[in-house]
């Protein structure tokens, strides 16, 4: 049961990650970027791993995508011609894109974990938000105001970065 | 049975999908949008590492690894709306001067 669900996840998120980078229009690929990270999310939830699905959802298709779709939106792009579309030395980069993939796949394939592998224990399974919450407040709380502070940096450079310089008009 | 040679597969073929997208494509927001398939590449991969070696560091790297990609894409977007403001263009190509 589990593997028919994985496949039908990874399936839907390729497809959807091929048409965000071969769709012309950037809505339409925005939008396939949704699917994909929705797919992702839904993979996390395979992986037990609630918290981080909820958070997939929350950060990546309610923030992130809303910032790329009105950015679209504002600059205003459309629908690219054929000449603008790809680079010419695109066939040469999808030849050492393919390459790239097999090598990482012989490696994943063929390589050997000599630790035990298992799931989650019982507790983790049972209370994933606590564990979570817990692990990120206690063992990882340095990290964890760090981030946070280079969050308010990003947001601070954001504003400053698309300002109109005083006087100007534009 | 599904094993972390799966999601591990699944993950590089993302990540390999998301860097043919930044190398192929002129449009600069469709490489941003590239770089997060490979960002979301890496958090499965994680994910999958922390659940079938059972250790929690991995869910928590990707929260903090969602929150950076946050941050880069909202300090990515800042500057391609200053670009285009003054060169009315998201083409790659066309920006290819350091100064203005």
């Amino acid at each position: 049961m589990e593997q028919i669900f994985f496949y039908i996840f990874a399936v839907i998120a390729v497809v959807a990650a091929v048409s965000v980078v071969v769709s012309r229009n950037p809505v339409h690929s925005a939008l396939f970027l949704i699917v994909c990270l929705l797919q992702v999310a839904a993979i996390f939830v395979l992986l037990r791993a609630p918290f981080l699905a909820a958070t997939q959802v929350f950060v990546y298709v309610g923030a992130v995508m809303v910032l790329f779709l009105f950015t679209v939106l504002v600059l205003d792009i459309g629908r690219e011609t054929v000449v603008e579309y790809m680079h010419s030395h695109a066939f040469a980069a999808v030849g050492a894109v393919v390459a790239l993939f097999v090598v990482l796949a012989y490696i994943a394939s063929r390589g050997t974990i000599t630790v035990p592998q298992g799931g989650f224990s019982e507790e983790v399974l049972a209370k994933n938000v606590e564990v979570v919450g817990r692990a990120l407040f206690t063992k990882y709380i340095f990290p964890f105001e760090v981030v946070s502070f280079l969050l308010l940096i990003a947001l601070v450079g954001a504003i400053v970065l698309v300002m109109n310089e005083k006087g100007s008009k534009s | 049975m599904v094993t972390l040679t799966h999601y591990l597969i699944l993950s590089f073929l993302l990540f390999s999908i998301g860097v043919a997208g930044v190398l192929i494509r002129r449009n600069i927001i469709i490489m941003l949008m590239s770089m997060e398939l490979i960002f979301n590449s890496v958090n499965i991969s994680l994910a999958a590492f922390s659940y079938y070696l059972h250790s929690l560091s991995g869910t928590i790297i990707v929260i903090f690894n969602i929150t950076i990609a946050a941050a880069e894409v909202a300090i990515g977007l800042a500057i391609l709306v200053a670009v285009y403001r003054r060169r009315k263009t998201v083409y790659v190509d066309e920006l290819n001067k350091l100064r203005y």
